[in-house]
């Protein structure tokens, strides 16, 4: 394994992060269990939720490891991974399934299995939010659900996909109690008829306040004791400003840019530790929250230039340190990855619309190109005010083939996030988070819901409502393929089925966000978010300033290429009839080479600047669109979409028969909105032009993967045409861009032989991932997909 | 009308930026190590990717020429008889045959090529012609496709041999931004044997066009058995400053056989086998020479 880290502390620590295999940790869950045996039916819902997080942070253990600079674990060591029973009461077998699992296993001890088949089965099984939603959900919805139309967020994660805004450097938590104080004061128990709610929610924020405040002490403490037992005097003295660190946050706001770092991990430990939601949670605009204690400290002489990157290199440790909850079913299908999302986005514009990138961009370019970590998913944001030297120094990092950074419009983000009603000020505080999801940075609950299997619910369509994978009669019976006697009656079908299945996901879904409104507050998360505290209401219920949920389309290469496959062979050219369509796909393709040549090789295919091909795309696109964005959901805001996949492509891939535009039974379909694999023979500027076409502001984010050989990018030119086609994409609104640069032989080979492969890190869909942990299907489908080698 | 093999999209080493390239069909030289065979003809031509053939027979039964048998399990084409009517194109089902040379508009090729317009200006880049040899294409259609990208604020670069009447330059001066100049050698001997003609034409064209103006490119392409020596490179060097030839770039190209594959596919033997590409250092020492010859953008490849 590759030694990285700019000196020998950063090595070692590294090191260990990269070394430890993840491991499940029961601390946490048998803390909330005496928590919830003592205080439930007691305490209101948030009072008690507040409490749990106080209690597991009054007692768990504590961890600073050797050379650690910034302090704190979310379980007992690095690479602990804590449950949430409460969420998803996880089974006998399912912790075998953890343990024993090839990819992505967490080991579970002897000790666990036991701890979890006398206490936790018993007290949470039946009342876990996982069982809940399983209980109230349709049996059209499950039947979706369970045949892969669309997968569901909330099974085994809480609401999540925040991310932290500049608030958390301006105040401590012992303020904050003084803010939720005064809240309180002003509820009007005269004419409010929810003030006894917004009291209790107010009251749960303080006890988690206090949680915090209760776990910075004990690290100050914790350190004095190392200090005392430390010999080597240089390490004392780190371990005594640790403690001075952890005097001032979280209780307080931080003074040095060592502290506002702290301050930070503190805030993250909190928001993971109360629940487990999605994408854990984000520094969001760290460089510019960072820089002005950076430039404070450069200027009273106590912080150069090294330091300060010393400190990132070792935040950046505590991010990798934290695998993401372990999952099971059929979300581990859809995210199957040890990588929580925590995502940084760095440069684009500050709040008054100037150019965003300061030294410690610089220095996060450095470290992110230094410490090659899964964690934290760095990305930038390119604005047109961006430096073009900014530009390019990112380009050269993400040429190194490793798909960090990936690059974000900042116009584009900022007229999304208007486009959905956020003030000009909020928006340019704003970014991206998880894989490419347009977010207002402390200000929004964007909540995602699922993906949704735009082909899959094609391959509906031509079936009249039924599923021959599953064997079941999922859809409308609108009728059978050779029924549409007219392109223009298909659409229809296939929009009408579209429908349907959107409005069964959206019904789930608001029972679904009911039922964390009322059940799972996260009081923490809430004192944190804009204006959870002067609203009395929590995260989950509504408190923030915006509340969307998002609803991912998947598949749209796959889909617009099918619907132009049969468009223009059957009824456009009549060179084949649909029952023989029809019975290639029924047979795979299977002595049926001529439509298999034709649908695959003549056919106008998405990706290649084809206004045939690319108008299909924009009419799927517009009516999915037209069908989710602007309904409401049940915290005041809307449902909006984004175009990502995370892994999920393989999944509803798999789920699928041969589909006509030749891509064949069970393999992937394309991903986020990038063509299908094979598809595009052009080159880059036509895949970026078919993109373009698609509307990008009225989405909450899309995902590009442009996969490059090595050579494409090389030498200067190389690397100045990579930035240019950065800039033209984003002039033309495109909203990301994410390049793999590794030669498909190299794949190959490490597929062969992991062993020897063992660094080897690709871009997967929104983040990247050892390629050694990815599943043989996505595998196969990363090699497969397009290389980009042109000259 | 006018006769094109490909149109290569985000081109970078065709001229400045981001740049798509126009291959057009016909060359009237035949350069030994030329990578670009298909693009020698004048007229369309047929390729075959025979490796992977199964010997299934739909081409032998659509060939109405009778020009493909069946031997040990794959089709055998016989070119010359090829009238390339593409009835084999069709009928294969594994996507093996393709023609290649297809006839645009000038109309069909503008749409075509205005597509990236956003990235030429983004980036510098533009438009390249190039082949084979557009200089000896149709020059009413190259001008009036030259005039056309010209008015709608398109850059155009032309990647030429120099081997055509001066009179063809002339026609396109007005609307040209740059011209990427190949001089292979200027040793009769050398060039006749590796490349077809004398270079009297090709040297005079490029004197004529610097006096003219024209922002010249000069491409090297090296190759150890043709010029890949300090001598010959010094001659190349000679002529340069002799004729006082404008320079605003050097380009040395070190010779890649990535072609060759190609030439089975038109049925024909590659004719550059015992060639032989010069070593790092060689071309460091080149790019040195013109460094020391007052050339300050010197480059080594695109």
């Amino acid at each position: 394994m590759e030694e990285r880290g700019m000196n020998k502390r950063i090595q070692s620590l590294r090191r260990l992060s990269v070394d430890t295999q993840p491991h499940i940790d029961l601390e946490r869950a048998i803390s909330e269990t005496k928590t919830y045996q003592q205080y439930e039916g007691y305490l209101s819902i948030p009072e008690l939720r507040g409490q749990v997080l106080k209690d597991y942070f009054s007692t768990k253990t504590l961890y600073i490891g050797e050379g650690e600079l910034i302090v704190g674990e979310k379980g007992d060591s690095p690479q602990a991974a804590p449950t949430f029973p409460e969420l998803c009461c996880h089974s006998i077998e399912d912790m075998h399934v953890m343990n024993d699992r090839e990819l992505i296993s967490f080991k579970v001890k002897e000790e666990d299995y036991r701890t979890q088949e006398t206490m936790m089965i018993p007290y949470w099984d039946k009342r876990s939010i996982r069982n809940q939603i399983l209980r109230q959900m349709t049996p059209e919805w499950k039947a979706a659900y369970e045949c892969g139309i669309f997968t569901e967020f909330m099974e085994q994660r809480g609401p999540g996909h925040t991310v932290g805004s500049g608030k958390i450097y301006e105040k401590g938590f012992a303020e904050r109690i003084d803010d939720i104080n005064a809240a309180i004061a002003k509820l009007d128990f005269l004419n409010d008829p929810e003030a006894l709610d917004k009291k209790n929610e107010l009251n749960g924020m303080k006890l988690a306040c206090e949680a915090i405040m209760i776990l910075g002490e004990r690290y100050a403490t914790y350190a004095r004791e190392l200090a005392e037992k430390e010999s080597n005097p240089t390490r004392k003295e780190e371990l005594l400003q640790i403690a001075a660190n952890c005097d001032v946050v979280p209780a307080h706001k931080p003074q040095t840019y060592w502290q506002a770092i702290q301050m930070y991990w503190f805030v993250h430990l909190g928001v993971t530790s109360e629940l487990n939601p999605w994408d854990a949670y984000s520094p969001g605009r760290l460089d510019q929250h960072l820089n002005p204690f950076y430039i404070k400290d450069t200027e009273e002489g106590i912080l150069d230039d090294d330091k300060a990157l010393e400190l990132l290199e070792c935040l950046w440790v505590k991010f990798n340190n934290q695998p993401a909850p372990p999952k099971v079913g059929i979300t581990l299908k859809e995210s199957s990855t040890y990588t929580d999302f925590a995502n940084l986005n760095t440069g684009g514009i500050t709040p008054q619309g100037e150019d965003g990138v300061n030294n410690v961009s610089y220095l996060i370019l450095d470290c992110m190109d230094e410490m090659k970590l899964l964690q934290p998913s760095s990305n930038v944001q390119i604005s047109r005010k961006t430096p073009q030297k900014f530009l390019k120094r990112a380009c050269e990092i993400s040429r190194k083939g490793w798909g960090q950074p990936a690059f974000y419009n900042t116009e584009a983000i900022v007229q999304e996030l208007m486009n959905a009603g956020k003030t000009l000020d909020d928006a340019r505080l704003g970014g991206t988070s998880g894989c490419v999801e347009t977010g207002a940075f402390g200000n929004e609950a964007y909540i995602l819901t699922g993906y949704f299997n735009l082909p899959k619910i094609f391959e509906l369509t031509l079936n009249n409502g039924y599923d021959y994978v599953a064997d079941k009669q999922l859809g409308l019976q609108l009728g059978n393929a050779t029924d549409f006697a007219t392109y223009e009656e298909l659409m229809d079908a296939y929009k009408k089925q579209v429908a349907y299945f959107i409005n069964i996901k959206l019904q789930g879904s608001n029972v679904i966000e009911k039922i964390y409104a009322e059940q799972m507050p996260v009081p923490f998360l809430s004192t944190i978010t804009n204006d959870c505290i002067s609203r009395g209401k929590d995260y989950n219920g509504g408190g923030a300033r915006y509340n969307t949920k998002y609803l991912q389309g998947v598949g749209i290469g796959t889909i617009t290429d099918c619907i132009a496959a049969i468009k223009y062979n059957v009824y456009e050219q009549q060179n084949f009839t649909m029952e023989e369509l029809m019975q290639a796909l029924k047979d795979n393709f299977e002595g049926h080479d001529r439509i298999l040549n034709l649908v695959r090789n003549k056919t106008p295919k998405y990706g290649n600047d084809d206004d045939y091909a690319d108008s299909i795309m924009r009419e799927i696109f517009a009516y999915y669109k037209s069908q989710v964005s602007g309904r409401p959901n049940m915290l005041g805001g809307t449902y909006r979409i984004n175009m990502l996949p995370t892994t999920c492509h393989v999944y509803f891939g798999d789920v699928m028969m041969a589909s006509p535009n030749g891509r064949l039974a069970h393999k992937p379909v394309s991903e986020g909105i990038s063509p299908e694999k094979g598809a595009d023979v052009n080159g880059p500027t036509s895949v970026i032009k078919s993109c373009s076409k698609m509307d990008h502001l009225q989405t909450g984010g899309t995902l590009l993967n442009q996969k490059f050989t090595p050579n494409v990018v090389a030498g200067e030119e190389g690397l100045n045409q990579m930035a240019n086609l950065i800039r033209t994409y984003f002039n033309m609104d495109g909203h990301h861009i994410q390049f793999n640069v590794i030669d498909r032989q190299t794949l190959i080979e490490a597929q062969k032989h992991p062993e020897e492969y063992k660094d080897l890190i690709v871009r997967v869909a929104g983040y990247s991932d050892h390629f050694r942990n990815l599943s043989k299907a996505l595998q196969d489908e990363i090699i497969e997909r397009t290389e980009q080698s042109f000259n | 009308m006018s006769c094109i093999t490909s149109i290569q999209k985000y081109s970078i080493h065709d001229g400045d930026g981001i740049r798509t390239t126009v291959f057009f069909k016909g060359c009237p030289l035949s350069c030994k190590w030329c990578h670009n065979p298909e693009t020698q003809g004048y007229q369309p031509e047929l390729l075959f990717h025979k490796e992977k053939c199964v010997g299934c027979g739909q081409c032998v039964t659509a060939c109405d020429k009778y020009a493909i048998t069946l031997s040990e399990g794959k089709a055998v084409q016989n070119f010359s008889a090829c009238v390339h009517c593409g009835a084999c194109v069709d009928a294969c089902n594994l996507n093996l045959r393709e023609i290649v040379g297809k006839e645009y508009t000038v109309e069909e090729l503008f749409k075509e090529l205005k597509k990236d317009e956003m990235f030429y200006e983004q980036s510098g880049g533009g438009v390249t012609l190039s082949g084979g040899e557009v200089m000896t294409a149709d020059m009413d259609f190259i001008e009036s496709l030259c005039k056309k990208l010209h008015r709608y604020g398109i850059t155009i670069t032309i990647d030429t041999c120099g081997q055509a009447p001066y009179e063809h330059y002339e026609r396109l001066l007005p609307y040209v931004e740059t011209f990427l100049y190949d001089i292979k050698t200027t040793d009769v001997t050398l060039h006749e044997t590796y490349i077809g003609p004398a270079p009297t034409l090709i040297l005079s064209n490029l004197e004529k066009l610097s006096r003219a103006g024209a922002r010249l490119y000069i491409r090297i392409p090296v190759i150890k058995e043709v010029n890949g020596n300090r001598e010959a490179m010094a001659d190349i060097l000679r002529f340069l400053k002799e004729k006082q030839i404008q320079v605003a770039q050097v380009n040395l190209l070190p010779y890649h056989n990535t072609g060759s594959a190609k030439y089975a596919r038109m049925g024909i033997v590659y004719p550059g086998e015992n060639l032989h590409a010069p070593t790092a250092e060689e071309m460091d020492t080149f790019v040195a020479l013109f460094k020391e010859n007052g050339y300050h953008k010197v480059y080594i490849g695109g």
